[in-house]
């Protein structure tokens, strides 16, 4: 991954606005932000992250790229859309937030073990495994993520929940085995595999 | 001959034995008194949710909703699709718009699709149970098959976000929404107007990865209930059922509060209206119990 870094270093120089333009999701749009602030008021996340939107934007322009990628703030974007409705200036904050995560996490310059971030990796590698998710597996690797130990103390803390649910039934202990998936799942996976092809050598993560 | 045909998308959580089951359960009850055949589309896969974003990136993303769209068009020609799940209406919605507006998007999203010999040529809209039920029927139409009152009993009208922002209902504000609360009305239920955290976020994906963050959220959504009276609260969104219903036990364990407040589908409440059992309102699928609405159920 450092060399699709290293790659985009060298193409973009010191021109950051212009890798963020031509990398991320709706990144174009950068460029539009006055800094007005209205998305730092309104993101419900707002006092736990370190950079608000506005901030980032403006770092984008300045040349921060180290301190942009390396950023934990994309990963609070509870992707509640509140900041997007708000914007007078009508940026797609939200998708311009996880388009930076994106990119950021496949230059492997996001923040080593981000709660979000690896939830995030998690949530995709199980929705698209079988085509739908695993609830039941997605918890359960979710809660051992740091390890036996940690994962059993957070999997008992969460017991009481997991004993409603199956009573409610609204979890499937024997999801343990497979569960629910598309039938024509050779198809589903080779969708995918075409489209990261085509975004891969778009985006220069091939390098 | 149905009153009503859609293309149904019922999302992962609402499966059989998943988080919002009882979600899936009201809304076939619900349909059959509304007349409403739901077909679903053939082999559906995940919408990658928002939370997609991080390892899905945008492609792969926009490709496997455009592998439910090209399912639709070709086994369902002509029938809208429509989504139970507020995650599932956003990611398809906002996919569906990417597409329209982008020749270039299409193209390539075409070429991933060919690897599984499905193509999408840009119809078959994307739309929300509620919104089918507000525009295809209104308030009107809704309470035509009504049986029985919701009255007595006092709701807040928990909208939350991707059910809202950013597209919502036509017509409808995004920072006090009002449709909810008329259709607690239109079943005689008490729509109580000062619930303040309408649209407050509940943490969405991050209840997992952030649990303090959330929970903090899920408290002032919970606490505003109570605040303004309610007995309980209803929603559209399954994400937003099953966080603030499921840690509130959590946030009494942690807090010392003594949280109560059942969380329930507007699906549920109109099966109940429509004279459904509490069966068939998945009223078995709370984790807190919606006792009110069991007896009018079993009146």
């Amino acid at each position: 991954m450092t060399t699709a870094n290293q790659s985009a270093i060298e193409r973009y120089r010191n021109n950051f606005l212009k890798e963020v333009e031509a990398n991320v999701e709706e990144g174009h749009m950068v460029k539009m932000c006055m800094q007005c602030g209205v998305c730092a008021g309104s993101c419900p996340l707002g006092n736990a992250w370190e950079h608000s939107p506005q901030k980032i934007f403006m770092m984008i322009r300045a040349g921060k790229r180290d301190e942009v990628l390396g950023s934990d703030s994309m990963f609070m974007c509870t992707s509640c859309y509140n900041c997007i409705v708000r914007c007078p200036r009508q940026l797609p904050i939200t998708h311009i937030m996880h388009g930076l995560a994106n990119y950021a996490h496949r230059l492997n310059l996001a923040p080593k073990g981000q709660p979000t971030r690896d939830f995030a990796t998690l949530f995709w590698n199980n929705a698209i495994k079988k085509g739908r998710v695993n609830e039941l597996t997605l918890t359960l690797r979710h809660y051992f993520r740091g390890g036996l130990v940690s994962g059993i103390k957070e999997a008992l803390g969460m017991q009481s929940i997991g004993l409603g649910l199956f009573l409610a039934k609204r979890l499937n202990p024997m999801e343990i085995f497979g569960g629910h998936g598309v039938k024509d799942l050779k198809g589903f996976h080779a969708i995918i595999a075409k489209a990261k092809e085509i975004e891969d050598r778009k985006k220069g993560f091939t390098a | 001959m149905a009153k009503k045909e859609y293309a149904f998308y019922p999302g992962c959580s609402s499966q059989l034995k998943a988080s919002a089951s009882n979600y899936l359960v009201s809304t076939n009850a619900m349909c059959k008194s509304l007349d409403i055949k739901l077909t679903e589309i053939p082999d559906w896969n995940c919408c990658g949710a928002s939370v997609g974003y991080c390892e899905g990136g945008e492609l792969p993303r926009i490709a496997i909703n455009a592998r439910n769209f090209a399912q639709a068009e070709t086994h369902l020609p002509g029938q809208d699709i429509v989504a139970t799940c507020a995650a599932c209406w956003l990611g398809a919605r906002e996919s569906k718009e990417r597409l329209d507006g982008s020749a270039q998007l299409m193209k390539e999203t075409n070429e991933a699709l060919a690897a599984a010999g499905l193509h999408y040529s840009g119809g078959a809209n994307v739309r929300h149970m509620v919104e089918v039920l507000i525009e295809d029927f209104g308030y009107d139409g809704l309470k035509a098959p009504m049986k029985k009152s919701l009255e007595g009993i006092k709701f807040a009208g928990y909208v939350g976000c991707q059910t809202n922002r950013p597209f919502g209902i036509d017509g409808e504000s995004f920072e006090n929404p009002l449709y909810l609360d008329k259709m607690v009305e239109t079943f005689g239920g008490e729509a109580l107007t000062g619930y303040d955290q309408k649209v407050t976020c509940c943490g969405g994906a991050l209840a997992f990865s952030e649990p303090e963050k959330s929970q903090k959220q899920i408290r002032d959504i919970v606490e505003s209930a109570y605040d303004a009276g309610a007995e309980m609260i209803v929603t559209p969104c399954p994400l937003c059922q099953a966080n603030v219903e499921v840690y509130q036990s959590e946030i009494n364990k942690k807090q010392g509060t003594k949280f109560n407040m059942p969380v329930l589908y507007y699906s549920q409440l109109m099966t109940i209206a429509y004279g459904g059992s509490a069966r068939d309102a998945g009223l078995n699928g709370q984790l807190i119990r919606a006792e009110k609405l069991e007896k009018i159920a079993g009146k």
